[in-house]
């Protein structure tokens, strides 16, 4: 018990004297907007950490996702503002062609036992060509539904207001706890990443588990897509470059172990957090740059990896048998 | 024995370099038909030009890290930050040759130095903290970059250094000097691992650890070894990079160059699981890489879309690794034998 | 006597190359506990998978409950009424209990898991074992005695006739065994079938009614367990023939100069692992180590060559005392190791035949004298030659040869570093009888050119005829050592001997 969520309070306990430390520093910087920020500009980045969470807990990777997210935000901009299409139909559109990607993707892993790195590198590949040639360039969108959508917000006190991507955020991470911990599915994902073999024996359905795993990473990939589109207000082939590194490391951060079985939904959203936070703190600050982020973050990702290596050092069992 | 379609199958379930090789010709047969102005080099100043030489010069750099990228990928590693090693060692040449006195040599050293002990941390964390090879070399991957913009204070160094500018843009012996720094690595790299037993001690770490151990063999040794030499390799393809653009870029260069080194590893043949590893397949799956950028922009088709034909070529050459794959093609074949 | 609950006839399993089974057959009762015996490559764990739906059986019949049966999965056994516990725990460490116990049949409504009902049921199941638990703990966390009751809790979970354990006492303390010995009767009374698979006789005798004996994938018989003496079971299961004569000793040239022997090992010990081990080899001399599966003769092997290093004792190595840390440290000392699993921890599957042969050597010679091409080439066409190794050439990948070819290469590898010592552990299992024979002869010439040997089989009528002395084990311990004049029965009398103390 104890063991098992220490990862999870060390991460909690960084992302709070972070986020107390940011608060000295900078003026401002603990108000309800700013908070409230911290989720609208990330949604993107924690729609694609809860489906890399799902993929990591079953023992593998997607690497594709950065490119999906520009593939699907372009598909939906460019059917919305060069086919006039709905945006719901294009959302839906840009869904499931998401989930079919990933779906795919996993059937080649799982069907000819491929390495996940490599199939998702060629998925990268893949979705990136295919976001330029639906468009070639970042196309905006104008209609009155997304203005609608984009201007959706809930009140929050009197300075702050939930936004509709702030919701979005919120709600991936609800639906991500709940299929983690209380469906059949999340179960056996833990199970794939825990002991494949003896999930195998115990008669758990390995290989559909698995297709579906890299679905739901293509389906919030796609899903970060749409929050793109809303967040930027056009949709981009050349964006979302490198996004599953910064997933991977705010997954890992977050205290899922990367060879599968162990971490929270939860954690994850820690890890958002503390990226989002970091990278908040650096606006503020104005005279430490950008690279920064990405120093603390990896830096942060080597404490946990050493932090997990020491944790899960297991005594050692007499060999042979 | 002499069946035609039996010899087609032991090409296609043999692996080997049969594959990266057809592919390659192919695409330069499909060249010849289509666009024979590919073939066309032309002497100027002492100097040839023309596509072919394009593709070699262009490609230097994926070539070189191909070269560490195999031997990492033989042990069964990979090394995800030779990228950032780029940015890192291109800011720290630049900067030394702006602001200090040093003989171009001894700047290029420095920077193997620096490359070969960036690499060799990789290796630590993966052969003596036993950390995954992706993850480890993740970390230094993310914090490479943003300390060789911390070098130069995020800022492009540009540079008027005339041997540090031959370095990447200067010919020799009518072509490129890169073709040479690409030749004598590739020489390098084979001398060390097939004259001495490197490399032999390579692929079997990468086939078998444990029987390796009980060998005597120095595992640990030889991973940290193949992560330094990577460095290595990186460090001098990253010099390379700030040479083209006379300048130090640290937040583009060598940006996802670490992806198209470990598609050239496997288009090559060498399967990521480790073991078997071929040089001269990385060579040739690098060189397929850039052949196929090239040709896709003569065709007027725009670069951005160049990822699609290398993602199915990767797949492909994934595929031909997967014994299920290579036990259905070969069931086809029977099943057309028999009919 | 009981209703019979299953009927295995004339099974028959063969896997490339292997015959694994021919024409076994077994027959279980509801309300016995059945032991199913023999050694390695008996085709115990084959059966076993048979009837649990891992493997599907090439012929023969199962008759189950009255019906015949062919189950495809696991999953499919269990829905017969067919649960498994297998030899190493198959649960999830990193789920808690309740999960293990229930994976696969979580209660559920609306989709969403009903944690609560679902911990309930565990903890009924547990119950059922006279056991009570945090249902919510991390399954790593519980030692293996519990995992092994989760285990079985999680395998009659589901309307359950018949529970096949695959050793399930190989990691457990006595008081352990005790308790679950405790449950399995308990269950046994309720009506249950047990087929319970072990190699430790004294549990066997302890706990079961009949027993089925397999050797070299056929049946030797069906026993009940009280009226076969330990005695004559070693000998089923060991293969004595008793009509061999026992000429093959006069290859063994006693042990000669065993004052001044190259290996000499005092209580040498390792936790958890084997000891105290006393062995004296000296060269020119083969020493045999017997005792069944299970009894610590390859953690011996292991400790010797540096692998799992000994913790207590001394080891002398011509005379000087010493320790050996690692296997490079045991290989300078002139040691040489041929592991028991060839695939995992012998050969490099994707390495040509001449790379397999040389790396030993080039290990030690370090990673820049590179042994040149023509020395590679001749060390490998004098070893393929010198072993009848039967490879298309010296260059073919090693995993295209067949097993015994393979351990001959290996066996190659070490003889070309030509070695003090070479210890091999359980050369000949899983290869043809030709190739046994030569491997058998090529020992015999070693040791006549001044090598020491160890060696190790399950086969005891191998270990016999080979060696000049053997070190008997037991439970991880040594037992006892023969020397001069012995036989098969001399080993068996001391493998069967019931521990003094109890």
């Amino acid at each position: 018990m104890n063991r098992r969520f220490l990862p999870l309070l060390v991460t909690g306990g960084v992302l709070v004297a972070l986020f107390i430390a940011a608060s000295s520093l900078y003026e401002g910087f603990s108000s309800a907007r700013v908070v409230g920020n911290l989720f609208t500009d990330n949604a993107m980045l924690a729609a694609i950490a809860v489906g890399m969470t799902f993929v990591i807990l079953s023992g593998g990777i997607d690497l594709s996702v950065g490119s999906v997210v520009a593939c699907t935000s372009i598909i939906i901009a460019t059917l919305v503002s060069q086919h006039h299409w709905h945006p719901l139909a294009a959302i839906t559109v840009a869904l499931v062609l998401g989930t079919g990607f990933g779906w795919a993707q996993g059937w080649l892993i799982q069907t000819y036992e491929l390495p996940a790195f490599l199939v998702t590198l060629s998925g990268l590949y893949f979705a990136r060509g295919m976001a330029f040639v639906v468009n070639m360039e970042s196309v905006g969108i104008s209609h009155s539904f997304y203005t609608g959508l984009q201007e959706f917000s809930l009140p929050l006190g009197e300075t702050a207001v939930l936004s509709s991507s702030a919701m979005l955020f919120l709600a991936i991470f609800v639906v991500g706890m709940f299929v983690a911990h209380c469906t059949v599915f999340g179960r056996n994902i833990y199970a794939l990443g825990g002991s494949p073999d003896s999930a195998r024996l115990m008669g758990l359905p390995v290989a559909r588990t698995r297709c579906a795993v890299y679905a739901v990473s293509g389906f919030c990939a796609a899903l970060a897509g749409v929050a793109a589109t809303l967040y930027t207000g056009s949709g981009n082939p050349a964006m979302g470059v490198g996004l599953e590194l910064d997933a991977i490391a705010a997954v890992v951060i977050g205290g899922t172990l990367l060879t599968g079985g162990v971490g929270y939904v939860a954690g994850t959203l820690l890890g958002v957090l503390i990226f989002a936070t970091i990278n908040s703190a650096l606006n503020f600050d104005g005279r430490l740059s950008s690279e920064w982020l990405r120093i603390a973050m990896g830096t942060l990702l080597l404490g946990f990896i050493l932090l997990q290596r020491f944790l899960t050092r297991a005594p050692k069992r007499g060999s042979g048998k | 024995m002499n069946d035609p379609l039996a010899k087609v199958k032991r090409w296609f379930t043999g692996g080997g370099l049969l594959w990266p090789v057809l592919s390659l010709a192919a695409l330069l047969a499909f060249n010849l038909i289509y666009q024979p102005a590919f073939f066309r080099v032309v002497v100027q100043d002492g100097h040839l030009y023309g596509t072919l030489v394009d593709v070699l010069n262009q490609g230097s750099k994926v070539m070189l890290l191909a070269l560490g990228m195999t031997l990492v990928i033989g042990t069964g590693g990979v090394d995800l930050s030779v990228g950032s090693v780029m940015a890192i060692t291109g800011a720290l040449a630049a900067l030394l040759v702006t602001t200090t006195a040093l003989p171009f040599a001894a700047v290029l050293l420095l920077c193997v130095l620096a490359g070969a002990a960036l690499g060799a941390w990789n290796g630590l964390l993966v052969s003596g903290l036993r950390i995954q090879p992706f993850v480890a070399t993740l970390i230094l991957m993310i914090v490479g970059r943003g300390s060789a913009m911390n070098i130069t204070h995020g800022q492009t160094i540009p540079f008027e250094h005339s041997a540090f500018v031959f370095f990447g843009n200067g010919h020799f012996l009518g072509l490129p000097f890169t073709v040479t720094i690409v030749a004598l690595g590739f020489a390098a790299t084979s001398l060390l691992t097939r004259r001495t037993a490197i490399g032999l001690f390579i692929e079997a770490a990468g086939d078998n650890e444990t029987a390796s151990r009980f060998c005597g063999a120095p595992v640990r040794l030889v991973k940290v070894l193949v992560y330094a030499f990577s460095g290595i390799c990186a460090a001098v393809a990253g010099l390379i990079a700030t040479s083209n653009i006379k300048a130090a870029d640290p937040s583009r260069v060598g940006e996802f160059l670490e992806l198209d080194a470990i598609a050239a590893v496997i288009i090559g043949g060498t399967a990521l699981t480790g073991g078997r590893f071929t040089l001269v397949g990385s060579i040739v799956g690098a060189l397929l890489i850039q052949t196929l950028t090239i040709t896709m922009y003569n065709l007027g088709m725009p670069p951005a879309i160049t990822p699609l034909p290398k993602s199915v070529v990767i797949l492909l050459a994934a595929l031909l690794q997967s014994p299920i794959f290579r036990a259905q093609v070969a069931g086809l074949f029977r099943r057309r034998t028999a009919a | 006597m009981s209703e019979v609950l299953l009927s295995a006839r004339e099974i028959t399993k063969s896997f490339p190359g292997v015959k694994a089974l021919a024409d076994v057959q077994i027959e279980l009762r509801r309300g016995e506990i059945h032991a199913l015996l023999g050694e390695n490559g008996a085709g115990k764990s084959t059966l076993i998978k048979i009837i649990t739906g891992v493997y599907q059986r090439d012929s023969g019949t199962i008759q189950f409950a009255g019906r015949e049966i062919h189950p495809q999965s696991p999953k499919d056994a269990e829905a017969c009424g067919i649960s498994t516990v297998f030899q190493e725990v198959n649960l999830i460490p990193t789920l808690s209990i309740a999960e293990n116990v229930m994976l696969g049949r979580l209660p559920r409504r609306f989709g969403f898991i009903q944690w609560r009902a679902a911990r309930a049921q565990a903890r009924r199941a547990l119950a059922r074992l006279g056991l009570d638990l945090d249902v919510s703990r991390e399954l790593q966390s519980c030692s293996i005695a519990l995992q092994q009751m989760v285990a079985i809790a999680r395998a009659l979970d589901v309307k359950c006739e018949l529970l096949v354990l695959d050793e399930p006492t190989s990691s457990l303390d006595e008081q352990e065994v005790a308790a679950l010995f405790t449950v399995l009767r308990k269950l046994r009374d309720d009506g249950l079938a047990i087929l319970f698979v072990s190699h430790f006789l004294d549990q066997i005798y302890a706990l079961t009614d009949r027993m089925t004996v397999l050797r070299n994938g056929a049946l030797v018989g069906e026993y009940q367990t009280a009226a076969l003496p330990r005695i004559e079971l070693l000998g089923k299961m060991l293969g004595r023939t008793v009509e061999t004569p026992q000429a093959a000793h006069t290859a063994t040239t006693k042990s000669t100069n065993a004052e001044n022997s190259l290996v000499d090992a005092r209580g040498l010990g390792r936790r958890g692992s084997v000891g105290p081990i006393h062995l004296r080899i000296g060269a020119g001399e083969v020493v045999g180590l017997a005792g069944l599966l299970g009894s610590g003769r390859t953690e011996t092997a292991r400790m010797l060559f540096g692998i799992d290093p000994h913790e207590s004792g001394e080891l002398r190595i011509g005379g000087e005392r010493t320790a050996l840390r690692t296997p490079g440290e045991a290989i300078r000392r002139g040691f040489g190791f041929c592991s028991e699993d060839r695939k995992v921890e012998g050969i490099f599957p994707h390495l040509s035949v001449r790379e397999n042969l040389v790396f030993a050597m080039q290990a030690s010679r370090g990673p820049l004298r590179r042994i040149s091409a023509a020395e590679q080439a001749q060390l490998a066409e004098h070893y393929i030659r010198a072993l009848n190794i039967k490879t298309a050439s010296a260059e073919t990948p090693i995993r295209n040869l067949s097993g015994g070819n393979q351990q001959k290469v290996l066996l190659a590898r070490w003889l070309a570093m030509q070695p003090k010592l070479i210890i091999l552990d359980e050369p000949t299992r899983g290869i043809d009888v030709g190739a046994k024979e030569e491997i058998e002869k090529l020992i015999e010439s070693l040791r006549a050119k001044g090598m020491a040997v160890l060696f190790i089989s399950s086969e005891l009528e191998e270990v016999v005829r080979v060696s000049g002395r053997v070190v008997v084990l037991r439970d991880r311990k040594q037992v006892g050592e023969l020397d001069g004049d012995f036989d098969e029965s001399r080993v068996l009398q001391m493998i069967a001997r019931p521990p003094a103390n109890e």
